[in-house]
């Protein structure tokens, strides 16, 4: 809502508030200003000026050559305007004077003649052109007769007035218009309101009923319908001070009678529509619900399809105006009205919203039916845009209103009790405190000891209840004034959960080894959604989650994995020269386990990274490494480790991993995760070196977790370590070798470690040397050496057996 | 013989003091006290002494064995140690060159925030919780007094997955669920962090995906003053001890009264700038007393419970206090953004 200080101080005694001041007060207490703009910049030396003679300039055809009377002296200027015409009263700015924009204006020579000084058009003083009205666009501005010669144009022009922005939330419908923002900023400064005139001064003989009636067929979407006639209007402009009014509240002046209904809108709230009346061909007013199909071309030029949940105004067989959001072009008012019939209607907000919405139509008066109007203002808004058309239109106000009249204009009352008051805000005040806030606010209330009975004015609709006034006391006591204290209620032990306390452990140790955090979006596109997704994940999604609307393809599904995003961040900045990276993620991906979804969609956490390029990158002594599959899978062991958990690695195929370097990663013979290296081909597509990922179902993980590990005694008996190396064929996995050294050496083996790898020279073609550590311990005695060599040997026989393997010697 | 064994001693001393050699002490070891050495082939000569000057000649040896012997342990030791000093002193490195490297990860800026805040409200008593994304209509909207067709959604552009399912376009959400949980039979002191998501085009100022951490304090005979003094602990613990908070009367549908919290501009210090927009005054958050019919919906009933809520967004309080620009940093992963950020 804009406001201009200069219309407000129409209503309530500003005093010597500047526009900032006042800005300051009403955010304050309660609706935000968001700016206060001038007018117009700052112009100096503008006033007004008479023309007294007007000619041809001797040496161009398109211009004039005037001598203008600025009241101090007499000027030769120069205009090209095209209406410029002697006897007209024009701004003129003065040798010296400085324009809006730094354009200062001095004496020239045109074609050969004396110029001192600008004849000037509203947009050249400052107006924005899209608030000038249309009839001078072309031109300069011509002040009325009363404009006296050589004052300054900037008052009659309203240059410097302040234009508040107010940022009027859902619930303040009231301050949509100058009367509710004049008791707002009443009852903060504690002043009265000024209301306008409503009462027309000569009532014609004729009344409204001999020319139109009004039927409502939709009561519940329009609970009341007045319609006034105001007939042998004259279309002209309107007064200089209402133009200057709207186009302050960024409306563009268009004639008279349609001014006035704007005018009227923004100072009531109300909204109301003229139609003209002979070319509304009838005699009645029908309000009703569209029919499906049907079609109304409105004032816009827009032909709007509509259907039953559309309200409209109809003259009996077709509709004139889409009920509360723009009239129809067929009964406009034009320069050739001469009787206007004014609508004057409270329709639901619900209905309006609708058609809002259908339509994609939003004007000043649907956003304030939409909101909510004051149902005991509409009647008034009428009356006070006839006695406007009756003074500024001269058309003869017809006596009475047509109407269809079953509104609800009661109000609420609401109880408060001054103790529950102070109990609730944490204030100590007294009965007097809170009759001073009522008195400013201009409610009226009842008095019952420390228990007053408000009765909520019909245009503040937001309080219905004891904490709406409980709001209203408390933003005029001032919330500065609010004491600071903490709450007194027993206290209780704040903590995390145990699953808050593990994602913070996970978190920490991956970032521990290295890796960088990153925050993606859980919206992805159709390709990513399907890729890099865990295969336990795979079989229990059955259905994507996709957005209804969503605003690009780019996000419209919720992720099933976190990898792709994460992989596009790698690319994002591979491509920025930053190539050797460790990035991860902790989130949530979303399972649909049904055809179609009906139901939340399972959120399962998981922790998902990705590594490229170089592990390291200045690493002077060692060798600069690329990073592998063995550095993922580290880290993925050491996170299992530092969970005491335990894992297993088996090898596996998923799609877009490479086919040969990957692995799924099992937990008590669940799938939980893979690791492995991102298939080269998608690699190359995302500009990316060797990329290796890993991914980790938390949730299982988590459910795994013992909070308290069990304690286990401390060996107190010596341990003895025994080193061997077997040849193996070298497909043979490692790990398969260390599962049966650990079965076969249990429980006398404590620990199995593969130390070296070794292929190449001294070895046959086609063979491998893996050399295990293995700890003996007993825990409840010294091992002797017979026993060690006993289940060593065993060992190597098993193994042997098994793979065909030999211990090098 | 006692004159032999004095000069012998006396010889030996003078030369273990002037050696600076291992190899010539260990040849003057050898001189002196070695099978051929001088002052064994004196000894030899005791067998040829009388009885009674056997054992004075004896003792005046031994002691002479024995001062030459420490003389050369104390020299050995000494020029082991300048040897050791001259071997370390070969053995200078480079100081400056860089390191091995250790590769360094780190949280992500929201999530530090997050952590912090959390931790704050902790100290003061109150749980996390968290909730799903996907919200339903319910919890995300009618719960919170935002009933079907209220004016207020239009706020809120909401990503919709069915008509009855969302994705949640603010945490409070968790509240009303924890609300529900309690079952109105106990004070709920909460935060809830968590991934919200609105129907936005990203651009600098806006997100389609962004974080919010609300709270919300349940209990008999909770004041609006009561908020007033939690939020100025937080503000001052997350923004300085200087900062000043000032509440504003605003709107949200789940509270009455509601609150905006501003708090005093640190560029400026109060005075007005270009940060502040000229007010001295930067918009943290939203808050303010629960609305009763959120209270009610919640199981918890109005005359006897009352309670206050607050909602803040880590994005724009990241933005405040380490001055990023652009909400897009957050989600665009650049190592070079993370890395300023990752010991915050």
């Amino acid at each position: 809502m804009l406001v201009s200080y200069n219309w407000l101080k129409n209503y309530v005694d500003l005093g010597d508030l500047t526009p900032e001041e006042l800005a300051a007060k009403i955010t304050k207490s309660g609706i935000e200003v968001e700016s206060v703009e001038y007018v117009a910049e700052k112009s100096t030396d503008v006033v007004v000026g008479y023309v007294e003679s007007c000619e041809q300039h001797p040496n161009a055809d398109k211009l004039n050559l005037c001598q203008v009377d600025v009241g101090d002296q007499k000027l030769q200027i120069i205009c090209g305007a095209p209406n410029i015409a002697e006897g007209q009263k024009v701004a003129v700015a003065k040798p010296g004077a400085i324009l809006p924009g730094n354009f200062k204006i001095k004496k020239v020579k045109l074609r050969g003649v004396e110029s001192n000084g600008m004849i000037c058009s509203l947009k050249e003083l400052g107006i924005e052109e899209k608030y000038v009205p249309t009839d001078l666009a072309d031109g300069i501005f011509v002040f009325p007769e009363d404009a006296t010669v050589g004052e300054n144009v900037d008052e009659r022009l309203n240059l410097n007035d302040a234009v508040l922005e107010l940022d009027v939330l859902a619930n303040r419908a009231d301050a949509l218009s100058m009367l509710g923002v004049a008791y707002e900023v009443g009852a903060i400064l504690d002043q009265p309101v000024q209301l306008p005139e409503e009462a027309v001064t000569v009532i014609d003989e004729e009344n409204v009923k001999s020319y139109i009636s009004v039927e409502v067929e939709a009561a519940d979407l329009n609970p009341y319908y007045g319609a006034f006639l105001i007939r042998n209007v004259e279309i002209k402009p309107s007064p200089l001070w209402m133009r200057n009014y709207l186009m302050a509240a960024g409306i563009r002046p268009i004639n008279n009678v349609v001014d006035i209904t704007n005018f009227v809108l923004l100072e009531y709230g109300q909204p109301l529509h003229a139609f003209d009346y002979d070319k509304f061909d009838s005699e009645k007013v029908l309000v009703r619900r569209a029919t499906e199909g049907e079609t109304i071309v409105t004032l816009d030029d827009q032909t709007r399809t509509l259907s039953e949940k559309n309200l409209v105004i109809t003259n009996g067989k077709e509709p004139v105006a889409l009920a509360g959001v723009m009239g129809g072009a067929n009964t406009e008012v034009t320069a050739e009205t001469k009787n206007v019939l004014l609508e004057a209607a409270y329709f639901d907000s619900s209905s309006v919203r609708g058609t809002v919405k259908q339509t994609g139509l939003r004007s000043e008066s649907s956003t304030r039916y939409e909101k909510g109007v004051d149902p005991n203002r509409v009647k008034k808004a009428g009356s006070r845009a006839c006695l406007l058309m009756e003074q500024f239109a001269n058309g003869k106000v017809a006596a009475g209103v047509a109407e269809f009249d079953e509104l609800d204009r009661s109000g609420k009352t609401v109880e408060m009790d001054i103790n529950q008051i102070n109990k609730r805000l944490g204030t100590e005040m007294k009965p007097d405190e809170v009759i001073s806030i009522l008195k400013r606010l201009k409610f009226e209330f009842e008095q019952n000891g420390t228990v007053f009975s408000v009765q909520a004015p019909t245009r503040r609709r937001d309080i219905t209840i004891f904490e709406d006034m409980l709001e209203e006391v408390a933003r005029m006591y001032g919330y500065d004034n609010l004491p600071f204290t903490l709450p007194q209620g027993a206290s209780q032990a704040g903590a995390l959960t145990q699953r808050q306390s593990l994602k913070r452990k996970v978190k920490n140790y991956i970032q521990g080894v290295g890796l960088m955090e990153t925050l993606t979006y859980s919206l992805t596109n159709a390709t990513d959604m399907k890729r890099l997704v865990s295969p336990e994940i795979r079989e229990q999604a059955v259905a994507p989650v996709a957005l209804a609307m969503p605003m690009s393809e780019e996000h419209k599904y919720l992720r099933l994995s976190i990898l792709p995003e994460l992989l596009r961040a790698l690319a994002y900045n591979s491509a920025r020269n930053h190539a050797n990276l460790g990035y991860y993620e902790l989130g949530s991906i979303f399972i649909c386990d049904e055809e179609k979804v009906s139901k939340q969609p399972d959120e399962k956490l998981r922790v998902s990274g990705a590594i490229t390029g170089k592990w390291l990158e200045h690493p002077w002594q060692q060798e600069k490494k690329d990073v592998d599959f063995y550095l993922v899978k580290g880290i993925v062991e050491g996170l299992i480790d530092h969970l005491d958990l335990n894992v297993s690695f088996r090898q596996a195929k998923i799609d877009d991993m490479h086919p040969g370097r990957c692995a799924v990663i099992e937990m008590n013979e669940q799938v939980v995760g893979f690791i492995g290296q991102l298939h080269p081909a998608l690699a190359k597509e995302m500009d990316l070196k060797e990329t290796y990922v890993f991914d980790v179902n938390l949730e299982e993980v988590f459910v795994a977790y013992e909070d308290i590990p069990s304690y286990t005694q401390i060996p107190k008996y010596p341990s003895i370590a025994r080193d061997i190396a077997f040849i193996l064929d070298e497909n043979i996995h490692a790990g398969d070798v260390k599962d049966l050294i650990e079965e076969i050496g249990a429980p006398l083996v404590n620990q199995v470690g593969i130390f070296d790898v070794y292929q190449g020279a001294n070895l046959e073609e086609g063979k491998k040397s893996v050399a295990y550590s293995l700890l003996y311990q007993h825990p409840d005695k010294t091992l002797k050496d017979d026993e060690v060599e006993e289940s060593y040997q065993k060992i190597i026989e098993a193994v042997h057996e098994k793979f065909n393997a030999y211990v090098r010697s | 013989m006692r004159e032999q064994l004095e000069a012998i001693q006396a010889e030996a001393l003078e030369r273990i003091s002037q050696t600076e050699d291992m190899k010539e002490l260990q040849d003057i070891k050898v001189t002196y006290l070695g099978k051929k050495g001088s002052l064994t082939g004196v000894l030899r000569g005791m067998g040829k002494l009388s009885k009674e000057e056997r054992p004075v000649v004896g003792e005046i040896a031994n002691k002479v064995r024995e001062s030459i012997t420490a003389a050369l342990d104390e020299k050995n030791e000494k020029l082991e140690q300048l040897q050791l000093e001259e071997q370390l002193e070969a053995e200078t490195i480079d100081v400056t060159l860089p390191g091995r490297p250790v590769k360094v990860g780190g949280a992500h800026l929201l999530s530090s925030i997050v952590q912090e805040l959390e931790d704050l409200f902790i100290g003061m008593g109150y749980e996390v919780r968290e909730g799903p994304e996907v919200e339903t209509d319910f919890y995300n909207f009618e719960a919170l007094n935002l009933p079907k067709n209220h004016p207020a959604r239009d706020m809120q552009d909401t990503f919709y997955i069915t008509n009855e399912l969302l994705l949640r376009t603010h945490t409070s959400p968790v509240q009303a669920r924890t609300m529900q949980e309690y079952k109105g039979e106990k004070p709920v002191k909460m935060i809830c962090p968590g991934k919200v998501y609105r129907r936005d085009t990203d651009d600098a100022t806006h997100s389609h995906q962004f974080t919010q951490i609300e709270g919300l304090y349940v209990d008999k005979n909770v004041r609006m003053s009561d908020l007033k003094g939690t939020l100025d602990t937080f503000a001052k613990k997350m923004f300085g001890e200087d900062r000043e908070i000032r509440l504003r009367p605003s709107f949200f549908p789940f509270t009455e009264p509601s609150v905006e919290m501003d708090i005093s501009c640190k560029v400026c210090n109060g005075e007005g700038c270009s940060v502040c927009k000229g007010t001295g005054w930067i918009e943290i958050l939203g808050g303010g007393m629960v609305h009763p019919k959120v209270l009610e919906m919640g199981g918890y009933d109005p005359e006897v419970y009352s309670g206050f809520a607050f909602g803040m967004g880590p994005e724009r309080i990241a933005m405040l206090k380490y001055g990023v620009n652009d909400i897009r940093q957050f989600y665009t992963n650049d190592i070079r953004f993370l890395k300023q950020y990752h010991k915050a």
